[in-house]
């Protein structure tokens, strides 16, 4: 199937709500609240927390290991766990050694990014604490959470999207969509 | 599905606003390079005319070498490019032109299969299965496909074996070979043996279980699947921890076509590391990682296996199939597999009808982690101040990329050399840390480093060791590059290969390994080259396209050395020679 035919295919389909032979896993991607990327009011709960929790500034701990997390709607609490591509990292940092940029993104130092490098989408789960990096473990790309999640080196081709962060009643709140597209060259 | 039927199912959904009923658009007219397509039988596979190049390695003893000897020594200097054909994608182009009596069939990655007529270098068909944008592939490329009969299988890399009319380009069926969210993966060709079509698992970074499963080649039933990792009570399982769930996370993927045996009906399958990548966290030997496996392909059983280290802790895939070449020791002749591990030694091994037997096993590159092997059954002693685990920290050589990653040898029957695409002096380190389960996340817990053994004036070299003797003939390195290239010998008393960074397409002589041609492409050759013959002519080729691991390992040494290891341009293309 070409793209232009999928696409089509894809407007027709939602638009009166009929599969039309379309890839079952396809068709979520798009409808399901629990794939579709963090918005703006979202909550954030840590990964493999079975009472969903809402994060606060202070679950986030100063030089500790980036916390990984999932969205969650406010509403009815659907965690965004749908996708990959929904993974958070939260850490926490030197609020003085953030850009200006992306201070502007943090609440009391805490940053938010995509855990999906740029590169292969391999997950970024590896931290190098001197540096305050974190560390793509598939082919070694380092990005700064400082500075807009930027490639210090290593093969990713661009940053690491953001996600930026609002307070809100104590908890930390999503303060709108990433930055950037999430995830790597797939054709 | 194609535009045409998109259109008609969109006026479907909005009503018959015309009276004129949409005509389906009529059937392309069949090239005539596919009109007469000729099939390809269970005889052609296992004894393939000598001007075709059938599978990936040309025959099911891996060997890698054609019978065509009209390209040699005496006028190679004349190979010229016939012609050339963009693939359109970046990342690691590393399939071979598989060519069928004068038609042609490339993977690449981005989930892409290309018909071409061989003679002019047209495009027959394409074919291209769009990748889910959240799709688990950490490895963007694709090691070719199988054919058989008249069909060509690819394995697309969100883990779904596809059967594609060589004819037409059209996708016969599909078949789920495993779940891509929980980070199964595909890399490999497919391997068509005893009328079935094989495959095997990438993913072993992610937590999964790897496996060899076979398929009905005219409908996509699966018909058996071999677990690399056994199940508690299994044969094997004792190696694992009893009562625990390493076994479901255990790796051993396969992410490299095996080599098949007709006379025993074996396949030799190649295992990678486990999961996660500190073996303290998996106590015990960890059956079937890190070994060659035999699986009888009629039922999927395993059969007999040889682990190249217990508790791989080190990322030493052993996904290299041995090769099936007889040769000789001690005064007889052996029925031999041979295998260049990642692990950075050359085993000498026998097959049978199922048991694999030790014969001899040495270094070929630098290797600082076994102290010694035990003579009869070659298990290696260990250093312990060698191997990383869960908070401590080791260095190691060879590093993580092995003495020889993924890149197939070659084997030659007339110098009865072996030839070796290798990294020498390359080392690394590693530390592990506890790791958390989540399907499709990343199970390696580990920090790795890299860096170059102390003195080391090179790293990538093509080494050609003499089966009989056991000794190495030649050698020939190169300073400044890694070396990513598979191996094509030919009877014209050559090798072709890549694998370095300044995009060279080279031949040496098979006798010698001196270079007697080479040619800049367009990006660095990490395809396997094939040889073929159309008309009486014989013609080179090879799919040019840097990327994934070769990319990865330049990175890293420009990080050592700034400024001295440049990126290498990528983009792919399929390249066809022959003398002018
Ligand atoms: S996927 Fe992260 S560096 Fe390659």
């Amino acid at each position: 199937m070409d793209r232009f035919g999928r696409r089509t295919l894809l407007k027709a389909g939602l638009g009166v709500g009929v599969g039309l032979g379309l890839k079952p896993e396809l068709a979520l991607c798009q409808d399901n609240p629990a794939s579709s990327r963090p918005g703006e009011g979202d909550l954030l709960v840590k990964a493999g927390d079975a009472m969903k929790n809402p994060l606060g500034p202070g679950d986030i701990r100063e030089g500790a290991r980036p916390i990984l997390a999932w969205a969650m709607d406010p509403a009815d609490g659907t965690v965004r766990s749908g996708s990959r591509l929904n993974q958070v990292l939260l850490v926490r940092l030197d609020q003085e050694e953030l850009s200006p940029e992306t201070r502007l993104r943090a609440v009391e130092g805490i940053v938010a990014y995509t855990a999906i490098c740029t590169h292969t989408g391999c997950e970024v789960d590896d931290w190098l604490p001197p540096e305050q990096l974190l560390h793509c473990p598939c082919h070694g790309s380092r990005f700064d959470p400082r500075d807009s999640g930027k490639v210090v080196d290593g093969e990713a081709p661009r940053a690491l999207p953001a996600l930026p962060l609002k307070l809100d009643n104590g908890r930390l709140v999503v303060g709108g969509s990433f930055t950037a597209r999430v995830g790597f060259q797939t054709a | 599905m194609s535009l045409s039927k998109a259109v008609f199912a969109l006026l479907l959904i909005a009503g018959p606003v015309s009276a004129q009923q949409p005509q389906p658009a009529p059937a392309p007219p069949v090239p005539a390079a596919l009109r007469n397509y000729k099939p390809v039988t269970a005889d052609r596979l296992k004894n393939p005319e000598p001007g075709d190049w059938l599978m990936i390695r040309r025959t099911y003893n891996g060997w890698g070498y054609s019978p065509l000897d009209q390209i040699r020594s005496n006028n190679v200097n004349r190979l010229q490019p016939v012609w050339v054909l963009s693939t359109g994608q970046t990342s690691g182009h590393e399939a071979p032109p598989i060519v069928n009596n004068g038609v042609m069939f490339v993977a690449t990655p981005g989930n892409q299969v290309i018909a071409i007529d061989a003679r002019s270098g047209s495009v027959l068909w394409r074919y291209r299965k769009e990748l889910p944008e959240d799709a688990v592939v950490l490895h963007r490329t694709s090691r070719g496909v199988a054919v058989y009969g008249d069909k060509v299988f690819f394995a697309a890399g969100d883990a779904i074996l596809v059967a594609i009319d060589a004819r037409t380009g059209k996708e016969v069926w599909t078949a789920k070979v495993e779940e891509n969210k929980n980070g199964y993966y595909l890399t490999m060709a497919p391997l068509v043996a005893d009328g079935k079509v094989m495959v095997g698992i990438s993913g072993g970074e992610l937590g999964t279980r790897g496996f060899v499963a076979a398929y009905n080649v005219d409908t996509g039933r699966e018909v058996w699947k071999a677990f690399t990792v056994p199940a508690p009570g299994e044969p094997g399982s004792e190696t694992w921890p009893a009562g625990g769930d390493e076994w479901k996370t255990g790796g051993a993927a396969t992410w490299v076509t095996g080599n098949y045996d007709p006379e025993t009906n074996l396949v030799y399958w190649g295992t990678g590391n486990g999961g996660p990548w500190m073996g303290d966290q998996r106590p015990g030997d960890n059956l079937y990682t890190a070994s060659t496996v035999a699986i009888d392909a009629a039922t999927g059983q395993i059969k007999g296996h040889h682990q190249y280290h217990p508790n791989d802790s080190w990322d030493w895939d052993e996904v290299s199939p041995p090769i099936l070449v007889d040769y000789r020791r001690n005064g007889r002749m052996i029925k031999g597999l041979i295998n260049v591990a990642r692990n950075g030694y050359l085993w000498f091994l026998e097959r049978s009808n199922g048991k694999i037997n030790f014969i001899e096993g040495k270094p070929y590159v630098k290797q600082n982690v076994f102290k010694s092997l035990d003579p009869l059954t070659g298990r290696p002693d260990v250093d312990p101040n060698r191997k990383p685990g869960t908070g401590k920290l080791a260095d190691h050589c060879p590093s993580l990329w092995g003495g020889k990653n993924w890149p197939p040898v070659a084997f030659s029957p007339e110098t009865r050399l072996l030839y070796i695409p290798a990294n020498e002096n390359t080392c690394g380190t590693s530390t592990g840390r506890e790791v958390e389960y989540m399907p499709g996340r990343s199970f390696t817990g580990a920090t790795t480093g890299f860096y170059l053994a102390a003195g080391a004036d090179h790293i990538g070299e093509i080494q050609a060791w003499n089966v009989d003797t056991g000794q190495r003939v030649w050698t020939h390195s190169f300073a400044k590059s890694p070396n990513w290239g598979p191996m094509l010998a030919t009877s014209g008393g050559l090798v072709f290969s890549g694998g370095t960074n300044d995009r060279m397409f080279r031949a040496l002589d098979a006798s010698s390994g001196k270079v007697l041609w080479e040619f800049p492409t367009n990006s660095g050759v990490i395809g396997q080259p094939t040889s073929f013959m159309i008309d009486g002519k014989q013609y080179i080729a090879v799919q040019s396209g840097w990327g994934v691991d070769s990319r990865g390992m330049q990175a890293r040494l420009n990080l050592i050395s700034p400024g001295e290891y440049p990126e290498v341009p990528e983009g792919g293309a399929v390249w066809v020679f022959a003398v002018k």
